[in-house]
């Protein structure tokens, strides 16, 4: 597989143009707040660069099968194995974000990405000192109105009455993060009973959780 | 002895196996954990040895380079291997230890052995692999192993940090893949060493964008600032010897693939100069934050990303004293700042809280706590005669003969960031354990409901071991500095990498028959043989 003997190697200008589409609207989707939305501009931006990598490969050509393409003919193997592994990958990740994002709305009752705890403290003590305007304007104010993060929940959750409930006991404490063992047996409870509504499978994950969480 | 190479992934690998095929049964777990990490250090200090006498090749499935997946360790390689094992088999020790002590019976979470050991093969596979995209398959290996272990539990703070470590990982890893793909679109090999000979004939330009690709996704990973925002909120929530074992390895994997690339790929260093400006920032920002922290874990995460820069300010230098001394550092940083994460770890036990606010007069509850505290912490700082000295020393003094304003600012920012690193371990240990406490220190109560007034000597042992290790580096750092001198020198050489993959020359053989070492030698005399 020496270049010398590949076929033309100018890739196509329409699968470079998808790959730029696909990733620009990932990166697009990845500055997103929440969560779903970020799973899936990572499943776009991950086919955008798989798909990029199978471009390296220059044209396609015959299947790389000696006996039925002539050496010269074929097309790079290469990329094309590279690809089935980064796709394999990209599949994996995409399910562990999935499953992080159902917890995270599990948890909180909504799938927004939370700030940075830094972030949050420096936010927090500004909005207690009122030293800086500025600083209050943006994250400052979100905390110390977590009123604004009920409604949100509330609104997202209008099917859910019992997980409703519980957005709003955490909606009322974001910036409690110290107490995330009683704050998850709380809870629990409720979780449970939503779950239970639904089926019986989550049920038991939430028990598994439970029995696991603590330790580790 | 070529498939010594394969030992420390295959081994732990295939002990992930065993390891979730027996999640019933913590005995077995414990048993398989321990055996496959023990005998993994144990071939690669037999790779350290052997590999004195020039790098060892394995060639996978028989496919000889540059076609099928190479395998190569060299003396950086060995080095990176042995600190990393050492490591991990310290903090799976000291977890199993914390498993006991809270009585659970030394079961953490059935899926912690198998991903902890999945981890330890993707770490290796990063170390010793031969090429561009089985690095990255070595990568995301670890990575998702790292996934699991930093939302272990999914409770509501470890999932919200495990969000954002996650997706910013993921990212890096797609900004290497682009990488990837166009290194193979410009030069149509993804072997390191075909690399190392195919990049020189490209246009100059060309290799500028691979070089910044490269270096931007591991720079990601290895934490390195503007790209280190996502370290210091990420690690603390995880539980102690997760943090540990992040801590001492990822970042290093990051540094270690910036080395390999660089110095293997790119030997011209055109972008020493922006890496010099990045290293001085990564050391004043990373350290002021750590200035700003009440709590240890954070406070230490932030030392964490301060202390790259000292690495990368040794791979900026593009000289073999300066490699020498940042693979030193990178070495001593692994064992200090794990046992640190651990020590830390066995703090909150001791008293409840890492926050240094509410802990005091820990050094009367616990004097063998304030002494495993004390060595690592000013190890990091570099109080002679530690290795945190030495390496720095090192920097320093390559950083001089290498000369030029920006070297000087890179040795004064050093200074300062040496400086400061003492102040902000000193007030932590004062804190912590001088000072009266400011109220009654409540011990952690584990599950079972005992409170821990006196810490399990089991979790005490493995710090304390890894603190041994250290001390021993300080005695041994003659043979140390003579090893990495002539890892850093094959390193700017290239021709010790690059011969033993490629044996027959430009092309290689791709050769599919299995090679024996004899026929392998026979080969390189008779390329020709077998057509």
């Amino acid at each position: 597989m020496s270049p010398g003997t590949m076929i033309e190697v100018t890739p196509s200008l329409a699968l470079l143009l998808a790959a730029g589409v696909l990733c620009g609207t990932g990166v697009y989707l990845l500055l997103e707040r929440s969560l779903t939305r970020i799973v899936i501009g990572m499943a776009l931006l991950g086919n955008g660069v798989n798909l990029l990598l199978l471009v390296a490969g220059g044209r396609a050509g015959g299947p790389p099968v000696l006996g039925q393409t002539e050496p010269e003919d074929m097309s790079d193997p290469l990329p094309q194995a590279m690809v089935l592994t980064s796709i394999v990958i990209t599949l994996g990740v995409t399910a562990f974000l999935l499953a992080m994002a159902y917890r995270s709305w599990q948890l909180n009752g909504h799938d927004e990405v939370q700030d940075d705890l830094e972030d949050r403290r420096v936010a927090e003590r500004a909005a207690r000192d009122e030293v800086s305007e500025r600083a209050t304007d943006d994250p400052g104010e979100y905390l110390a109105e977590p009123n604004d993060v009920v409604v949100e929940a509330e609104a997202r959750d209008e099917t859910r009455p019992e997980l409703r409930r519980g957005g709003r006991k955490k909606g009322a404490e974001p910036n409690d993060v110290v107490v995330e063992a009683e704050a998850r047996d709380e809870t629990r409870p409720e979780l449970r009973r939503g779950g239970r509504k639904k089926g019986s499978e989550p049920n038991s994950a939430n028990e598994s959780d439970s029995g696991e969480g603590g330790s580790r | 002895m070529n498939w010594l190479v394969a030992v420390p992934v295959a081994l732990p690998l295939v002990g992930a196996g065993l390891a979730l095929a027996f999640a019933r049964s913590p005995k077995v777990q414990r048993l398989v954990s321990l055996a496959t990490l023990s005998l993994s250090l144990a071939a690669a200090v037999m790779l350290l040895v052997y590999v004195d006498s020039g790098p060892v090749v394995m060639d996978v499935g028989g496919w000889a380079a540059p076609v099928g997946i190479t395998l190569v360790a060299d003396r950086l390689s060995a080095l990176m291997l042995v600190t990393s094992l050492v490591v991990s088999l310290a903090v799976m020790l000291y977890s199993l230890a914390q498993g006991f002590a809270d009585g659970d019976d030394g079961a953490p979470v059935a899926i912690y052995h198998p991903t902890f050991l999945v981890l330890s093969a993707g770490v290796s596979t990063a170390f010793i692999s031969g090429d561009l995209f089985h690095l990255y398959v070595g990568f995301e290996v670890l990575l998702t192993a790292s996934f699991v272990l930093i939302t272990l539990g999914g409770t509501r703070e470890r999932i919200r940090a495990g969000t954002i470590y996650v997706i910013v990982s993921m990212t890096s890893s797609m900004i290497f893949v682009i990488a990837i793909a166009a290194t193979y679109a410009a030069t149509g090999t993804v072997n390191l060493a075909q690399l190392a000979q195919r990049l020189p004939e490209l246009d100059p330009g060309i290799q500028l964008v691979l070089q910044l690709l490269l270096i931007l996704g591991f720079a990601i990973k290895a934490a390195i600032f503007p790209l280190s925002a996502w370290l210091p909120d990420s690690y603390p929530t995880a539980p102690a010897p997760v943090t540990a074992v992040f801590a001492g390895l990822l970042t290093k994997v990051g540094i270690y693939a910036i080395i390999r690339t660089q110095t293997l790929l790119f030997p011209e260093g055109r972008l020493d100069d922006l890496l010099m400006v990045v290293a001085v920032a990564t050391m004043l920002v990373g350290i002021l934050g750590a200035v700003a922290q009440v709590d240890i874990k954070r406070m230490l995460s932030f030392t964490l990303v301060s202390h790259m820069g000292f690495m990368l300010w040794g791979i900026a230098m593009t000289s073999s004293a300066g490699l020498s001394a940042a693979i030193v550092y990178a070495v001593h940083h692994i064992l200090a700042q794990t046992t640190l994460f651990l020590v830390a770890g066995l703090i909150e036990r001791r008293g409840g809280t890492t926050s240094l606010l509410q802990l005091g007069s820990l050094a009367r509850l616990s004097p063998l706590l304030a002494v495993l505290f004390f060595l690592p912490a000013f190890n990091l700082a570099g109080i002679p005669p530690f290795t945190g000295f030495l390496g720095k020393a090192g920097l320093l003094q390559a950083g001089a003969e290498h000369g030029g304003l920006l070297s000087y600012g890179l040795i004064a920012a050093g200074l300062i960031t040496s400086l400061l690193t003492l102040y902000v371990v000193a007030k932590a240990w004062n804190m912590a354990f001088w000072q009266e406490a400011p109220e009654e220190l409540v011990p952690s109560v584990p599950e079972s409901g005992r409170t821990m007034t006196v810490l399990p000597r089991a979790m005490v042992a493995p710090a304390a071991g890894l603190v041994a290790v250290m001390l021993a580096l300080v005695v041994i750092a003659g043979p140390l500095f003579t090893y990495t001198d002539a890892a850093a020198t094959d390193l700017r050489a290239r021709t010790p990498y690059v011969d033993a993959v490629l044996p027959d020359g430009v092309r290689g053989t791709g050769d599919s028959h299995v090679i024996t070492e004899s026929e392998s030698a026979q080969d390189a005399l008779d390329p020709g043989e077998d057509e």
